[in-house]
């Protein structure tokens, strides 16, 4: 069949096609870049409102946990502007928001107030302003119950939003035992605020019947879909949801848009008015979810070269109240225990943990960079340990290509491209070299210390939960040949529609202006997973592609019938099609010709990813289609004095496969990065003895800033790139994996932290290495150093 | 009523764009960036955070520069309020395209180097980067840096934006084109405010007033004790966006004209309260290369663009940047009520937390900063999480001076550890007519410790804060005795003056 032939001939691809504008492999630019730089893109913010739009806003609980006794809102109902207020009585249908059915996550609490901040009641009135004020008029008597605020404290009770879950493979505790060396260790990891720039907003516009339409700044529109629906007591069919563009999303809008949209719609349908919920900077970053706190323990064993021979490590997530994703993010951090290692026996326990804040989610990496940052930093403490170069250790263990190939879920690694990824980061960053001169200044600096580290990224692509791995696209031909192309996914930034649009130009080799990309509407294409865990462009792309050769494969059908010649001569080069030796046409006319033979020009596509599959139960399978590999090697300063910190210089090489958009891919890759640096670094979480958020604005938040970015700043899309799989145009998935490039930066840090002690004490650094943390560290291994001296330093196989 | 000198008039006239507005019975606490999306309908300009922190509002202000042509300059959008528009042009994002379509060099240069991803920031950082532009261009990363800390990015890893700051060039300072437009500008302001009365609202929704001269702005708050000061509005805005505030009446001094000059004489500095951080930023760096590094690092480009040296001593916070400084060079205040005027030392103008040397009626009018004594080296260091635009966790500033291996003299000033900035006393004591030397050093950092009891938040616990003080004592040690050795991430260039 063509359809196979085509496939075949589309994965050889290694660069663009000559002719073809913005066909795969080009870097055409983002879709919308000339809009966003105009101000003309439309954010939901930004649609005009019809007359009688009201706005609405939360009322916030200000204790961490109890009963409400009363609440009287008298004063709110009677606040200048104010025409509804909403309590949890005034849902219609279920109260419920949960993204994995757990029934945990109300739309407004019947009752008991389980986070400070959490929204207890809503406001709608006719400006935003009046709608805000009204909310500090509530009467409130609470009757508070004991609060849960730490992981200790949840595992201490045992409390959690899911059970405990354990994955091994072999014995670890006899491994542990017989092993030559030993190191335990605590390691506290930090949670991260997305900062979207654009914070959730959901504008509701009611519909006949009691439906309504929800223009909803989400990655998962089905999903809002379907709660929303479940909200209102409605069929799925009375609800519609449409996303043109997020102003960013991260994973914070994966499942944290529900709750405003319920309340927008509810309002909309019990109004029969426009409702707009657009929340204020500091109520979505104390009432929305944020990246899992952990705590690692970790007991480890290795032999004379630093090899792994047995681990036992334990995770406890905080994951707020409510379970939201926490079960499948505290599983993806065990998936990625072993990052880029065999691990041999392993045991990994994982405690899912029920706390009195506010119900953590979804972030770019999806519990993998807990999980990793975890795993590195062991394997830093055990080339200090045995006096070894990092990398030297970390090469020792990378995962075999013959033995040594399993993962602790009983999973093959088969596309291991790290041994020669690692040889060609080590020559470009001249790593080896740059070491020498790091130990050669820090000898001659007494107050400013250098660090340098390289980290891998070995990165599951696929969901873990299987059946999420599908996709639906909807492409229509017009008469005049210009194309609609609908899919699935929602852009928030990453280039996901302008990938895709390239597949379908590639696919009709027509020129990528041809093809009008559309806003994400679930009356488009159903039942869609979200846009996360890396997999918009490989399964959106691959159904675009497929409801495009169903067009397609009725084009040459109709063409060879026409001209009387075999389907098989039947060519798409650019801009024409060349049937045989009979014609040449223009796409708009072989579009034309079609229409009036009665040819339908519109198509379905859908794409299941194949190969995965995963069996929780025995925590075995095959839950990734494949890996992300990448390698980041930083360079920092630090002030021993103060404990602040600077990364000076960063080379990257990252394998995206045969990149669909290299310029795209580039911008994830540097995006990523800085982001997972600021969650390494100066992003820190701050609640107070009462639960209550601190950091809750940027002026007290602080992701990086333009100064932050290192001066020297080299990246290189590996040029070896490739996909083992058939994914779409053997392009690699490149949202989430460069996030744990980052994670050399924190590993760095600690190199700089260690070398106030010569590299013989191991640095107790947790996550974030703020000033304060860091300055803690170098005082604590200086005050180990000096407990040690006078005795020799151990070096463990002496 | 009004005092005024002259008339007063009663409309809120600005240029947006090319097109005069005049603005009546409007809310005086809108703010610019409400006033944009919901009176305008002009949607390019986004609201990412309502605190001026994130910069997806900037917009360009511009004003006459006094000699025929305009000075512009970039501000948050979201804490400006609207009758401070007052006698200016307002520019946001669309107005850069020309009538044609045709994208302005520096969006065509964002476009071309990939510097938008999900594009929310997008306007924002046009704007910087149109002012960045409109005063010539930039080359250099650090002035990049400078011109961009006050504008996230949480997509793009900023390599792209920088890239088009510097692709995007600039205008050439003698383009004729350019400078005709400004003059053209300038004058149609002029002929619209000038000698048309002082700007009083007094609507049902609040008084604005915004006096012309200082015995203006006296006469004013002798008449309204009650009223809210506002200059830059970098902190008073917040009282609105985030605590929903009224404010009423608002007294603005943005426009009274003695109170925005830097002036000097022999031995002082003399910046009137409405003088921007930006524009006090070369004159502080001259006074001591720290302080113009201090400066430098104080909130934003946009926020020290509005922001002044008067607002930032004027509204008592315990962690302003500029107070420690202030106070261990010396500085004083001259406060006015009337017709009367006092001067107070800097430090006794902070009393306690939430509580300064200032009545009802009062005015700060101006900061008299001395010059460094012969032989005295000053020091300053903020600390704080983030390097650009963030809020002080702990900032050591010293005035020292060392004769002979002894410290003849040293004031030693910090913000974040009490309730006000102040003087370390006991450190002090510690240290003036000793030896200047690591016995001297730890006596000093051990009486610091009975200075202060700093507080835990969610900047820094107090453990930190204290251990952090002390270790400035060491770096001022190490730089004043061993100026070989590094000890800057940055500001290296001020250590070594």
């Amino acid at each position: 069949m063509s359809d196979q032939k085509a496939k075949v001939e589309m994965d050889d691809l290694v660069a663009p096609t000559a002719g073809l504008s913005g066909g795969v492999r080009s870097s055409s630019k983002h879709d919308s870049g000339p809009k966003h730089v105009a101000g003309e893109a439309v954010y939901i913010d930004d649609i005009i409102e019809p007359y009688g739009t009201l706005h609405l806003a939360p009322g916030a609980a200000n204790i961490a946990h109890g009963k409400i006794k009363k609440m009287d809102l008298s004063k709110v109902r009677s606040a200048p502007g104010v025409v509804c207020v909403l309590t949890a009585d005034d849902v219609p249908g279920v109260n419920d928001v949960s993204p994995a059915h757990t029934h945990d996550d109300p739309v407004l609490p019947d009752g008991i107030v389980q986070f400070y901040g959490q929204p207890v009641f809503c406001v709608a009135a006719e400006t935003r302003a009046q709608a805000r004020a009204a909310t500090k008029l509530a009467e409130i008597e609470y009757e508070e119950l004991p609060a849960v605020l730490s992981i200790d404290a949840a595992l201490e009770k045992q409390q959690f939003v899911a059970p405990p879950h354990v994955m091994k493979q072999g014995d670890a505790k006899s491994a542990l035992a017989k092993a030559k060396h030993r190191h335990a260790g605590r390691m506290e990891i930090g949670g991260q605020d997305h900062f979207y720039l654009e914070g959730q907003i959901t504008f509701a516009i009611p519909q006949e019947d009691g439906d309504v339409l929800l223009h909803c700044s989400t990655q998962h529109p089905s999903e809002v879909q379907h709660n929303i629906a479940n909200v209102l007591g409605r069929p799925a069919n009375a609800v519609t949801v449409e996303v043109r563009r997020m102003g960013g999303g991260f994973g914070g809008k994966e499942t944290q848009a529900s709750q405003w949209a319920a309340l927008a719609a509810i309002v909309a349908v019990k109004t029969g008015r426009p409702a707009k919920f657009r929340l204020d900077r500091d109520d979505d970053m104390v009432m929305t979810g944020k990246r899992h706190d952990f705590i690692v323990d970790y007991d480890v064993g290795f032999d004379d070269d630093g090899r792994i021979c047995g681990l036992d490590i334990q995770y406890a997530a905080n994951c707020g109240f409510s379970a939201d994703l926490s079960a499948a993010i505290a599983d993806r951090a065990m998936f990625h225990t072993d990052n880029a290692y065999y691990l041999g026996d392993v045991e990994i326990r994982s405690y899912r943990c029920k706390t009195n804040l506010v119900s953590n989610t979804a972030f770019r990496g999806f519990g993998g960079p807990q999980g990793m940052v975890a795993i590195e930093r062991i394997i830093d403490e055990i080339a200090m340990t045995i006096g070894r170069d990092p990398m030297d250790v970390r090469i020792a263990n990378y995962y075999g290509t013959t033995d040594r190939n399993t993962t602790p879920y009983h999973m093959l690694v088969e596309d291991n491209v790290l041994p020669e990824l690692t040889d060609d980061i080590i020559k470009a960053s001249d790593y080896r070299k740059r070491r020498a001169e790091i130990d050669a200044f820090n000898a001659q600096s007494p107050v400013l210390k250098k660090g340098l580290s390289l980290t891998p990224v070995k990165f599951g692509i696929s969901f873990t939960t299987t059946f999420l791995n599908q996709a639906g696209a909807l492409i229509h031909i017009y008469q005049d040949g210009s194309v609609h192309l609908n899919h699935g996914g929602t852009e928030m930034g990453q280039g996901l529609f302008i990938k895709v649009a390239q597949v379908v130009a590639e696919e009709f080799q027509i020129d990528l202006d041809q093809i009008k990309i559309t806003a994400t509407n679930t009356g488009k294409v159903p039942n869609t997973s979200a846009t996360a865990a890396s997999s918009g462009a490989d399964m959106n792309g691959m159904a675009a592609r497929d409801a495009a050769m169903t067009i397609k494969n009725r084009l040459i059908e109709f063409a060879a019938e026409k001209y009387g010649v075999a389907e098989v001569l039947v060519r798409f080069v650019p801009g024409k099609i060349i049937v045989g030796d009979v014609a040449e046409l223009a796409f708009a006319d072989l579009i034309k010709q079609a229409y009036l033979a009665r040819v339908s020009l519109s198509a379905t596509g859908y794409y299941a990813t194949p190969k995965i599959h995963y069996d929780r139960e025995t925590a075995s399978g095959r839950p990734f289609y494949y890996f992300a590999y990448g390698m980041a090697c930083s360079e920092v300063l630090i002030d021993t004095l103060t404990g602040e910190n600077k990364v000076t210089r960063v080379d990257i090489i990252h394998d995206v496969g045969r990149s669909l958009n290299p310029a795209i891919d580039r911008g994830q890759i540097e995006g990523g990065f800085i982001q997972g640096m600021g969650w390494l670094t100066s992003e820190e979480l701050w609640w107070d003895g009462k639960g209550n958020l601190r950091t809750h604005a940027p002026s007290t938040y602080k992701i990086p800033a333009c100064s932050d970015r290192p001066d020297d700043f080299r990246l290189e899309l590996w040029s070896s790139g490739r996909n083992v799989e058939k994914t779409i145009h053997r392009s690699k998935a490149v949202g989430e994996p460069p996030l744990m490039l980052a994670i050399s930066v924190h590993r760095a840090i600690a190199d700089a932290v260690a070398s106030v002690a010569g590299h013989k004490v191991v640095p107790n650094l947790d996550t974030p290495a703020t000033p304060e943390a860091v300055l803690y560290a170098v005082a604590d291994v200086a005050k180990r150093m000096i407990e040690q001296s006078g005795q020799p330093v151990s070096v463990a196989g002496e | 009523m009004v005092h005024a000198t002259g008339s007063f008039r009663s409309d809120i006239r600005f240029l947006l764009g090319d097109e005069e507005r005049s603005l009546r019975d409007i809310d005086p606490q809108m703010t610019v960036l409400e006033y944009l999306r919901l009176s305008e309908r002009k949607s390019g300009t986004k609201e990412g955070c309502a605190e001026g922190d994130c910069g997806a509002c900037t917009v360009v202000l511009g004003e006459p520069d006094g000699k025929g042509g305009m000075a512009y300059r970039t501000v948050n959008a979201c804490i400006q309020f609207v009758p401070t528009l007052d006698g200016k042009q307002l520019l946001t994002v669309e107005h850069l395209k020309s009538s044609d379509g045709t994208l302005h060099p520096v969006q065509q240069a964002m476009v071309d180097t990939h510097g938008s991803q999900c594009g929310f920031c997008t306007p924002g950082f046009v704007m910087s980067l149109y002012q960045l532009w409109l005063d010539g261009g930039e080359d250099d990363r650090g002035a990049i840096n400078d011109a961009l800390a006050g504008n996230l990015c949480r997509c793009t890893g900023y390599g792209p934006i920088i890239e088009a700051a510097r692709k995007a060039g600039g205008v050439a300072a003698n383009d004729a084109g350019e400078q005709k437009r400004r003059a053209d500008v300038a004058a149609r302001l002029s002929a619209m405010v000038d000698g048309a009365g002082t700007l009083a609202l007094e609507q049902p929704a609040g008084r604005y007033y915004a006096p012309q001269t200082s015995d203006e702005l006296a006469a004013l708050l002798v008449q309204h004790p009650d009223a809210t000061v506002l200059a830059g509005g970098t902190d008073v805005g917040l009282w609105v966006t985030k605590m929903l505030k009224r404010l009423d009446p608002i007294i603005y001094i943005g426009d009274v004209a003695d109170l925005k000059s830097v002036s000097e004489t022999e031995d002082a500095l003399i910046i009137g309260a409405g003088v921007t951080y930006s524009r006090a930023h070369d004159a502080l760096g001259q006074v001591a290369a720290d302080v113009g590094e201090l400066v430098r690092r104080i909130g934003s480009r946009q926020i020290r663009n509005a922001g002044t040296v008067g607002g930032n001593i004027a509204n008592g916070s315990p962690i302003g940047d500029t107070p420690p400084a202030l106070i261990a060079l010396g500085a004083k205040i001259v406060l006015r009520m009337g017709d009367v005027t006092r001067e107070v030392a800097l430090e006794d103008f902070f009393v306690t937390y939430g509580k300064q040397d200032r009545q009802a009626g009062e005015f700060v009018q101006s900061v008299i900063v001395p010059k460094p004594a012969e032989g005295v080296v000053f020091r300053a260091y903020k600390i704080s999480k983030r390097f650009d635009q963030d809020i002080t966790a702990v900032l050591g500033a010293f005035a020292i001076k060392v004769i002979e291996d002894k410290v003849a003299d040293f004031r030693a000033a910090f913000g974040g550890m009490a309730g006000t900035p102040m003087r370390a006393a006991k450190c002090e004591a510690a240290l003036i007519g000793q030896d200047w030397n690591e016995a001297s050093l730890n006596a000093a950092q051990l009486a610091l410790a009975k200075d202060f009891a700093p507080m835990t938040d969610m900047r820094a616990s107090k453990e930190y804060r204290m251990l952090v003080a002390q270790n400035l004592l060491t770096k001022l040690f190490i730089e004043t005795n061993t100026p070989e050795i590094a000890t800057r991430l940055v500001g290296k260039e001020a250590a070594h003056v």
